[in-house]
């Protein structure tokens, strides 16, 4: 498990985030909420050591970020970036480079690397598309192949920065089902959302953060009630009870 | 699971394709070794090289059309996985050796060398290397202090070729004497290399081609964008550095015996890719043959389309590859691909 304890992280002459204290637990979704240029990417990355912070201590397992290595991390924690480059290769090739924290000199993929990700190109509902190359795939079937990258990672954590943007509303609730079902098999699931009515549907946990800190982390009908979600987002957020439980709407 | 094995490596064709080129690259060679301004058949080109040749026509072969050839292999080779790797790490199609600083260091290098020491041509090659090396060491530092963003590093390599080439321009006006020389290795060409010349530069290039093959995994890993890469686990940062060093040193190797070939290692990765795809190993190795390719029968042409006389084969490479670059542009357009 990944917990963040008073954490500062920013670039250099621009502090971005100040006094983070979150824990990403097992076995959950959590949204991080809030608005441009609050800090939600700057978190993710630097929970995942691609950004040093500048202060305060990211703890995996109960041990500090910096004493694990590059590939260390990588069987800890997968992260899918904001802007992800599509490569001239096809599906397959793609969701194997998550097997490369596991590989040793000379990188030769061993028959448990192919079953793996085999197993997460189905998991996904993507096993057809393994041998399309990734640039002729829609792009809700893209975000398919990265899931299933980030699956093959076999991970305990996985960070997605706005894995629904640009994905029309079916993709983005298949996205969600997804990131879902990853919770339910026991991985911290982490994603920056700006949707919030999906994030409200969707995840176990929001977080919400504000001009580099967090100002309210918890269920979303807490969240909800507490006031501090319109207040930050400019946005009223209605909600209505239905037997699948509450939905919102702005 | 043998579904994803070969649909993970892409065009099925692609190792075959790599074989075809393997059998062009001999059958270019041979011809490249027996026609020219004299004709010499098959069997006595054979007999030159096993070293039981006799008269003009082994010593054409060994001393002569052999160094071309194994120049125009080497080049080739060279050029056109320094621009293979430099398109990859900087995700940019138009990226080639030029681009970090390798033709402007090279060239103000052997600029100096022809104006400072005229008598002493065989350190031409030795300065042209160095000059590259320093060029792309140059404008690696500068992007590294600056951030070691992508587009900072093709501005610092703009930047550098535009200070080097007015230092070319100085050194030209101050020892007009010099521009013979240095417009000689500005056309680029094969003429007049011995094996001697060529043995500094097959290891240079022989240990880059396999350090750069040994990295084509992380290559691959560095086109899916520097943090992607990084969350698996790659130091990209430093990965960036070693490989573009590689490039470097595979241009630089090339340049000092071919002077300014630069087209080949943009033309050369482009048609591979199309032909192979974007892994990294099967394209390091079609680039390594295709650029062999592309520069022994240019080479060939060069010396037999108004032989007895030689056209330079820069001039030739640019004539042909130009217009067969720009068909392909045409082709891929028209939806034609290849």
């Amino acid at each position: 498990m990944i917990q963040l304890r008073n954490l500062r992280a920013g670039y250099p002459g621009r502090p971005v985030l100040e006094g983070i204290d979150l824990d990403f637990r097992p076995g959950e979704v959590l949204a991080l909420l809030g608005p441009n240029g609050c800090g939600k990417s700057t978190l993710l990355r630097t929970a995942n050591g691609l950004l040093p912070k500048t202060g305060g201590v990211v703890l995996v397992d109960g041990a500090p970020l910096e004493g694990l290595s590059a590939k260390e991390i990588a069987r800890k924690t997968a992260y899918l970036p904001q802007a992800r480059a599509v490569p001239n290769i096809t599906a397959g090739r793609m969701v194997l480079h998550g097997r490369f924290p596991y590989l040793s000199y000379p990188r030769r993929y061993r028959p448990e690397d192919y079953q793996m990700v085999q197993k997460a190109l189905n998991w996904v509902g993507a096993g057809e598309l393994a041998g399309r190359p990734l640039r002729e795939l829609s792009g809700g079937q893209r975000q398919k192949v990265y899931l299933a990258m980030a699956l093959a990672q076999d991970t305990e954590t996985v960070l997605m920065d706005e894995p629904t943007t640009y994905l029309d509303v079916g993709c983005q609730l298949e996205v969600m089902a997804l990131s879902r079902r990853l919770a339910e098999e026991g991985r911290a699931v982490v994603m920056v959302l700006h949707d919030l009515c999906l994030a409200m549907r969707w995840a176990h946990r929001v977080a919400l953060l504000s001009g580099g800190r967090l100002r309210q982390v918890g269920a979303p009908e807490e969240v909800w009630s507490g006031g501090a979600l319109e207040q930050v987002m400019g946005a009223a957020l209605g909600r209505v009870d239905t037997p699948e439980g509450w939905r919102y709407f702005i | 699971m043998k579904s994803l094995r070969t649909s993970s490596v892409g065009n099925r064709g692609r190792y075959g394709l790599i074989a075809l080129l393997a059998v062009l690259v001999l059958a270019a060679s041979v011809a490249s070794l027996a026609f020219g301004a004299v004709p010499i058949p098959p069997g006595e080109v054979i007999a030159a090289l096993l070293g039981r040749g006799r008269g003009a026509a082994a010593s054409i072969v060994l001393y002569a059309r052999l160094p071309r050839l194994c120049g125009c292999l080497l080049a080739g080779a060279a050029l056109a996985c320094s621009g293979t790797i430099i398109q990859g790490v900087l995700n940019n199609p138009l990226a080639a050796p030029n681009v970090i600083g390798v033709n402007s260091g090279a060239g103000l290098a052997t600029a100096l060398c022809c104006a400072l020491a005229p008598q002493a041509p065989q350190l031409t090659s030795a300065a042209a290397f160095l000059g590259a090396l320093a060029g792309v060491l140059l404008v690696l530092f500068i992007s590294e202090r600056a951030g070691a963003a992508r587009t900072t590093l093709v501005l610092a390599g703009v930047a550098i070729s535009s200070v080097f080439s007015a230092g070319i321009d100085g050194v030209l006006t101050f020892f007009p004497d010099a521009l013979s020389g240095y417009t000689d290795f500005r056309v680029g060409g094969v003429k007049n290399l011995s094996m001697a010349r060529l043995a500094p530069a097959f290891w240079v290039i022989l240990i880059a081609l396999a350090l750069a093959l040994s990295l084509s995994h992380e290559l691959d890993l560095l086109l899916l964008g520097q943090e992607t890469a990084q969350s698996l686990g790659l130091p990209a940062g430093r990965l960036r550095l070693i490989l573009l060093a590689l490039a470097a040193a595979l241009a630089g190797a090339a340049v000092s015996f071919v002077g300014l070939l630069g087209f080949v290692g943009l033309l050369a990765p482009h048609i591979m890719r199309r032909m192979v795809g974007e892994d990294s190993f099967p394209l390091l190795l079609s680039s390594a043959l295709g650029g062999a390719l592309l520069l022994t029968a240019c080479d060939l042409a060069s010396r037999i389309i108004f032989a007895p006389f030689e056209l330079p084969l820069g001039v030739v490479l640019s004539l042909t590859g130009g217009p067969f670059f720009l068909w392909l542009l045409l082709r891929q357009r028209r939806g034609g691909g290849l």
